[in-house]
């Protein structure tokens, strides 16, 4: 393991120092907690906006505080979970008796981790409500299974929800349309290289020089195939055929997410959008706005994801409402 | 008659921690196999902070000491198993506020604890997680006395080889389906210690 750090059990808390030094205007760590959070918090007259996860995902999810988007994000260790305690620190932090809505990413230990929280903060007479995601198309959805993983389509679900308890909606408002965001977002990644937790000091898996892996979770989860290595046109192709084939497109109007796994240099996200585009045109879909750049990571690793979004005239307008965080812009 | 006073609680985390640290590889290595493979390490870890903290405090009732053990495992164990086990014990604190601790409130407080872990865990009998064998102990509860205590780790050991040969349908060892197959449930076996700690500590003598 090759790493730009101090110790593998304190890179989380060094990375959160670090990034408050560097926005001190922006955010503020609460003392003594993993929690990071708008400097200005609690807005008062609005609900407040809490996601999180384990880190290895930067910039997520403290790169999306600000106006507009997360109020307060909570990180846990590297893809682990946060802890019930850590998360009701967030939510006090940030409610300002207008409620709380969670964003959490569905996984079996994110879901305990923060619906615990909120029970706990129900106690305390906090008004709490929260939405999973689940845009993995990767992962089979069924009534036998945990489910889809969530992954960089959370990030259109923080900017939505955000946006919309921005114009002072209610916690039952911004929540439904938290919900409907999910309901219309999908996304698909491929790995070409594997990625290494700090703490276990090896790469997570391995995949040949001339291999990739179609369907990859966010923290190296097995995908759907392994398949040999092809040209950057081929792979844009696969990923967009199987998130198309989930939901009706036909004559949608979307926004776009290319994003970057963590070790794939901006040009071939670029250049993976350059036929993204053109096989939405051939099919007829309408481009709204499209992001590139890394915004849900898996560390050190080499890939993509194609996240899409089908719109209407209430999502188009809070996705480009105006927002002022470090790592989204409009 | 009072089976589980504050001292007894307290000594039952004790008994606890001692079987998270003597069994830390044999979990560990149970969840290498279909998990992630950290469940010895973080059991034994929040057993440790459990045992710290409820030496170094004074609580009035067993409803506080494992008010203390669940807000402790929650923060200190992380992963699924932190809320799952934090749960169990807050629902059991729960049902245990404000009364002393026999046989009635005692299956109640297991009872209420077998709830919260099938909510919290969304789990049904017979998916291959600790639920199972929670359950079977309330289901023991239900039908025997107290006193029976060993009865119900017998019990607990033919769930745990029951399940060994099952698919897991919840949690991470669902990603594995059939791949889960002979393989014990590390969470199952940690529950198992759980209850070998309380036959350790109750008062079953009459």
């Amino acid at each position: 393991m090759k790493k730009v750090i101090n110790d593998a059990n304190h890179v989380v808390d060094e990375m959160l120092d670090g990034l408050v030094e560097a926005y001190p205007t922006f955010l503020k760590r609460l003392p003594g907690t993993t929690v990071i959070s708008r400097s200005d918090a609690p807005v008062q007259g609005k609900v407040g906006i809490v996601s999180g996860g384990g880190s290895g995902h930067e910039p997520a999810h403290a790169g999306f505080v600000g106006k507009g988007m997360l109020d307060v994000a909570v990180a846990g260790e590297v893809f682990t979970s946060p802890t019930p305690d850590q998360i009701i620190e967030a939510i006090k932090a940030v409610d300002s008796g207008n409620g709380v809505l969670l964003i959490i990413k569905n996984y079996t230990g994110d879901v305990m981790n923060f619906e615990m929280a909120q029970e706990m903060a129900e106690m305390e007479g906090i008004k709490v409500d929260s939405v999973i995601v689940n845009d993995d198309v990767a992962v089979e959805d069924s009534t036998f299974t945990v489910g889809r993983r969530g992954i960089a389509g959370t990030v259109f679900v923080h900017k939505i929800a955000g946006a919309k308890a921005d114009t002072g909606a209610s916690l039952e408002e911004v929540k439904a349309v938290a919900e409907k965001t999910i309901a219309n977002v999908r996304s698909m990644g491929v790995a070409l290289s594997s990625c290494t937790v700090p703490a276990a000091g090896k790469p997570s898996f391995t995949l040949a020089d001339n291999e990739m892996e179609i369907g990859i979770g966010i923290h190296g989860e097995p995908g759907i195939e392994r398949v040999p290595l092809e040209k950057a046109d081929n792979i844009a192709t696969i990923l967009v055929d199987k998130v198309l084939a989930d939901i009706n497109y036909v004559k949608a109007e979307v926004a776009l997410m290319v994003n970057g796994l963590g070790a794939t240099p901006e040009m071939e996200l670029h250049i993976v959008n350059r036929k993204v585009s053109d096989l939405l045109k051939e099919k007829e879909i309408t481009l709204y706005k499209t992001w590139v750049g890394e915004y849900m990571t898996s560390l050190d690793m080499a890939g993509f994801s194609i996240t899409l979004l089908k719109l209407d005239s209430e999502l188009k307008n809070l996705l480009v409402q105006d927002v002022k965080t470090i790592a989204f812009h409009v | 008659m009072i089976i589980l006073t504050v001292d007894k609680a307290k000594d039952w985390m004790k008994e606890i921690q001692k079987r998270m640290f003597d069994h830390k590889d044999q979990l560990t290595e149970l969840d290498q196999a279909i998990g992630d493979g950290d469940h010895g390490i973080n059991m034994a870890r929040g057993f440790h902070e459990v045992v710290a903290k409820v030496n170094h405090t004074t609580y009035d009732s067993v409803a506080d000491v494992l008010k203390s053990a669940a807000m402790t495992l929650m923060a200190k164990v992380g992963g699924a198993s932190g809320p799952l086990y934090g749960t169990a014990f807050l629902k059991m604190s729960l049902a245990m506020q404000g009364k002393e601790v026999d046989q009635d409130v005692f299956k109640q407080a297991i009872n209420d604890a077998v709830e919260g872990l099938q909510a919290r865990g969304k789990a049904d009998f017979g998916e291959k997680t600790m639920y199972d064998v929670w359950k079977q102990v309330a289901n023991f509860l239900q039908e025997e006395d107290v006193k029976d205590w060993y009865g119900i780790l017998e019990v607990c050991q033919a769930t745990i080889e029951d399940t060994r040969e099952m698919a897991a349908t919840k949690g991470r060892a669902s990603y594995l389906k059939e791949r889960s197959k002979g393989h014990v449930d590390p969470g199952s076996m940690s529950s198992f210690y759980i209850f070998e700690a309380l036959a350790e500590v109750l008062d079953l003598e009459e």
